[in-house]
């Protein structure tokens, strides 16, 4: 059976899962000297600065040319180095992408790619800077994995887990402060999901800043008597399809919550395992194709309906397409 | 020093080889092509031959040299180098473009058959192989990174962002060289979209460039030695070639980029090659 995953006792701890990922890079060149990191003229808010300091010589700063940046990863990774190339995820993931299929993903290139400011709640910045088609982006290249976290700690878990796996790896960061949600036990394995809570009304499956409000939702659940399962799909490629049939055989029916278009993202992986192999009724809550705009993160979450109460409500009403 | 005599002739009658196999081999592919790796021969085998540091027996060692097709579809003349080198057997030339053969129609990333890297999307190659010479750099590895590019490819973004990285980084191990034939897939270079003068381009980006006679295999020798002095610079030679040099109905037309002969035409092409070699 699945363990519920160790969560944090800190309840009210809020860290950008960004501010995680510099920590970690840290830590992870201190203990491996094959460790390079590039940025594109960003990394002080991608937090690679934080790595730069402490190792000047195996920093690149590529300027502002992120497709020129994936091809030099790509070089460094063939001179036996792990490469992390950091940016905002839209310049990352949309500008570079014909790069990262052709120079990073055929020739299956050790190179992790950790991207930045993914998503709504980069806020004011507004739609030119929310990057909310990257998860489709990477998880169609062959050969990419792709790690979404959803705080601090599973960041953490991540680039650990980036650096251990051979091969492209993708990981989906955030600029806004989100909760704490894991304990410091928690460890992420490559293509398994963790529950976070157990019911078997409804399934509501999230990742990334989406694992926060899906577990807010299931508090608005219980208090209507909804016993919701929620479990986090970190690693979207390659996805836990154990852990998705076995939340379809016992809640019948399957939620996503992604701060992401749902067309190709991770409603659809999702969707897709659940379509092969036991299918049962589902909905998607994303972006449904339509940009965002400037905004407080916040107010943004909830224009768009992906905020905890707008899950509760998308739940409820999957839950009476149930087959009785 | 200037190259002998002897070196000279034996790099024309190489030459002369790479491009009977290039023509025997898109003939068998019946598709692929044959313009561009007949116009590069004479300044690939001068690299080949004389510069790169690379064989069958140190295809696998860290301080070997490195080389990306960064025109990637000019890959027969490269197979049939490697295949020279002894790298591939030569009925392995015969597979190229048919299913299962590692000689892919654009290269395919194979350490074993001294393919150092995987191109076809122009604009890709060179940002790789300054990344490489970068990696190089810092393993303390006594390599250098040899690049191809062209007159076409050079409209590629790309290409000048990695321009501007390896001269910032002062990649003296890298050098590139451009094959400048005034043709790309739609016509004429300078009609399609004039990418002007190339040496003029990389100087003003930091780089130390010359622009050469592709053909003159004893030119070619000096620009490579002479790349090879600069420390501190990445290096391109602008290697002035005809496209389809060697075959007459191939030459200085865009109808031969990417375009197979049928029996007759390689009959034609196998027999103009094969005319003695000074």
């Amino acid at each position: 059976m699945h363990q519920l995953a160790p969560l944090s006792d800190g309840a009210d701890k809020f860290i950008a899962t960004r501010a995680a990922y510099g920590k970690a890079l840290l830590e992870l060149g201190n203990q491996h000297q094959d460790v390079i990191v590039l940025d594109a003229d960003l990394s002080g808010s991608t937090k690679t600065a934080v790595f730069r300091k402490a190792h000047p010589d195996r920093f690149f700063n590529c300027g502002v040319a992120e497709s020129n940046m994936m091809g030099t990863a790509a070089g460094l990774a063939c001179s036996g180095r792990t490469v992390f190339a950091s940016s905002f995820a839209m310049f990352a993931t949309g500008k570079a992408w014909e790069p990262i299929r052709q120079t990073i993903c055929v020739p299956s290139m050790n190179v992790k790619i950790c991207a930045s400011h993914a998503g709504l709640t980069v806020g004011e910045d507004g739609k030119s800077h929310q990057m909310l088609e990257d998860i489709t982006l990477m998880r169609v290249l062959p050969n990419m994995k792709v790690i979404v976290p959803a705080d601090s700690v599973e960041t953490a878990e991540a680039v650990r887990l980036a650096y251990e796996t051979p091969g492209p790896v993708y990981v989906r960061l955030s600029r806004a402060s989100t909760p704490v949600i894991f304990g410091d036990d928690y460890r992420l394995e490559l293509g398994r999901g963790s529950l976070l809570r157990e019911g078997s009304d409804v399934c509501i499956a999230a990742c990334g800043v989406e694992l926060a409000e899906a577990l807010i939702a299931a508090d608005i659940l219980a208090s209507r008597n909804i016993e919701a399962r929620v479990v986090n799909l970190a690693c979207i490629d390659p996805i836990d399809v154990d852990l998705i049939v076995d939340s379809a055989e016992r809640c019948g029916a399957i939620l996503t919550a992604e701060e992401h278009q749902i067309r190709g993202g991770f409603g659809d992986a999702v969707a897709q395992a659940v379509v092969r192999h036991h299918p049962v009724p589902m909905d998607l809550v994303g972006m449904d194709d339509s940009f965002g705009q400037s905004g407080p993160a916040p107010d943004l979450i909830r224009h768009y309906g992906l905020d905890g109460a707008s899950l509760a409500d998308r739940a409820e009403n999957l839950i009476k397409r149930k087959k009785r | 020093m200037t190259l002998s005599r002897e070196k000279a002739t034996n790099i024309r009658k190489v030459a002369r080889e790479v491009r009977l196999d290039v023509v025997r081999m898109v003939h068998a592919a019946a598709c692929g092509h044959p313009g561009g790796p007949l116009g590069m021969a004479d300044f690939m085998t001068t690299l080949f031959l004389e510069h790169l540091n690379l064989t069958a027996e140190n295809r696998l060692d860290d301080d070997r040299d490195r080389f990306v097709l960064g025109n990637g579809h000019t890959c027969a003349g490269y197979y049939a180098l490697l295949a020279h080198k002894g790298l591939i057997s030569k009925d392995t030339l015969l597979s190229f473009r048919k299913m299962g053969s590692p000689l892919q129609g654009h290269p395919n990333r194979n350490l074993d058959l001294g393919i150092d890297f995987s191109t076809g999307s122009l604009g890709t190659g060179l940002s790789v192989a300054q990344g490489m010479a970068l990696g190089a750099r810092l393993n303390g590895w006594d390599s250098r990174v040899y690049c191809t590019s062209s007159d076409g490819e050079s409209q590629e973004g790309q290409i000048w962002e990695a321009a501007t990285s390896a001269a910032h980084w002062g990649l003296g191990n890298l050098t590139v060289m451009v094959d400048f034939n005034n043709i790309q897939i739609d016509g004429p270079m300078r009609e399609v979209m004039n990418v002007r003068d190339l040496e003029a381009k990389y100087k003003a980006f930091g780089w130390h460039a010359v622009t050469v006679d592709g053909h003159d295999v004893v030119a070619v020798d000096q620009a490579l030695c002479a790349a090879k002095e600069v420390a501190e610079q990445p290096s391109a030679i602008i290697a002035v070639t005809t496209i389809g040099k060697g075959v007459s109905y191939m030459e200085d037309t865009s109808d031969w980029h990417g375009c197979a002969p049928n029996d007759e035409q390689l009959a034609q092409a196998l027999e103009e090659l094969s005319a003695p070699v000074s």
